[in-house]
């Protein structure tokens, strides 16, 4: 990518999230009163990261086994109650164990 | 209440986002260079919308248009905090300071600044959000440089950290409240249709996000609605369904920008 199209999509980006918190933050004083729109609000974050994550992370790693095994990994510690830390720590070493068995193999 | 409590209750989230931005730092140092991938934090301050808008850049396809609309929806949920923030501020934050001090509404600084017994002051927010946004820029430095150095097999294990966070913010919510659960798993069906159905594979990969937000949370708004019964503590959770307010808390209050 070169460096006119960064210049961009950066300012696209940082001029989108900047207004969005600013703008609100600055005129609004009351509720959004739609129960409908503040569910829908609400839905977001969680469906927004559950699209971004599969099934991308099967092809974020060197092999589809590996990033498979990751999300495997990830849900389990997860349910079982570790933080994001922790998660993640498991996601990363399922990772290199995979990828590592299979570079020797 | 002062700059400097402010500095002290915002060190956990500092420590923390360097750990998630280290893995947005790699993830980066893929497409672009250090610097840039630096810069990008250090304009953004957002975890999800960051990382996206890095795969609408990866996509030679990717446009403009979508980016924005990609920004726009990912990050909305910042517009409901700031809402819900404006509400729980002192009167002598004003609007000069809030333009400048915006930035600094995430998941996280705005849980912690909601959260206050007091009215919140422009001084104390501006501490909370310091060592947040130290440990979010240099989190990404040290990752994009490494993500340079390091060999593939590192970098691709490092790399995942960042889905292992967004797991680990999903799974408990999942867990705790069934229509989260349901619509998370329209989301994902929606994302694998986008990816394996042929038909679908021309959609670029920052709309395919959109639509399957989209779908799946106007589904969930239509056929759940979020319970809405109690006003007090409606601004601390406005940004998850209520209902699962626990088990949601131990996976938000660590969550990335």
């Amino acid at each position: 990518m070169n460096l006119r199209d960064y210049c961009f999509f950066l300012l696209v980006m940082a001029g989108v999230t900047y207004l969005l918190r600013a703008v609100p933050f600055v005129l609004l004083k009351g509720k959004i009163k739609s129960r409908f729109w503040r569910s829908f609000l609400a839905y977001v974050p969680y469906t927004v990261l559950a699209a971004m994550t599969v099934p991308a992370i099967f092809y974020s790693t060197n092999s589809v086994l590996s990033g498979a095994c990751a999300l495997v990994a990830a849900v389990i510690a997860s349910l079982l109650g570790r933080g994001l830390v922790g998660v993640a720590v498991v996601a990363c070493i399922t990772v290199l164990g995979v990828d590592g068995i299979m570079l020797l193999l | 209440m002062k700059f400097s409590k402010g500095v002290q209750d915002g060190l956990p989230i500092g420590l923390g986002y360097f750990a998630v931005s280290f893995s947005f730092g790699i993830a980066g140092s893929k497409l672009l260079s250090w610097p840039l991938v630096t810069f990008i934090s250090m304009t953004n301050l957002t975890s999800a919308g960051q990382f996206a808008g890095l795969q609408i850049m990866a996509d030679a396809a990717g446009t403009f248009i979508e980016m924005a609309i990609a920004t726009f929806f990912i990050n909305l949920r910042y517009s409901l905090m700031a809402i819900s923030l404006s509400q729980k501020v002192a009167p002598s934050f004003g609007t000069g300071k809030r333009l400048l001090l915006a930035t600094g509404i995430t998941d996280e600084i705005y849980a912690l600044a909601v959260s206050q017994a007091e009215p919140v002051t422009a001084r104390y927010f501006a501490g909370l959000m310091v060592l947040p946004y130290i440990g979010w820029s240099s989190g990404t430095l040290c990752g994009a440089v490494c993500g340079e150095i390091l060999p593939a097999v590192v970098t691709n294990a490092l790399g995942v950290a960042l889905y292992g966070m967004f797991v680990a913010i999903v799974v408990p919510q999942m867990k705790a409240h069934r229509p989260t659960l349901i619509a998370v798993l329209i989301a994902i069906a929606c994302s694998c249709a986008f990816r394996y159905v042929p038909a679908l594979s021309g959609v670029t990969v920052g709309f395919a996000i959109i639509i399957c937000a989209l779908i799946a949370s106007l589904l969930g708004a239509a056929f759940f609605p979020v319970k809405d019964d109690d006003d007090s503590t409606d601004d601390q959770n406005v940004a998850q369904p209520s209902g699962a307010q626990p088990a949601g808390e131990c996976g938000q209050s660590k969550e990335s920008a």
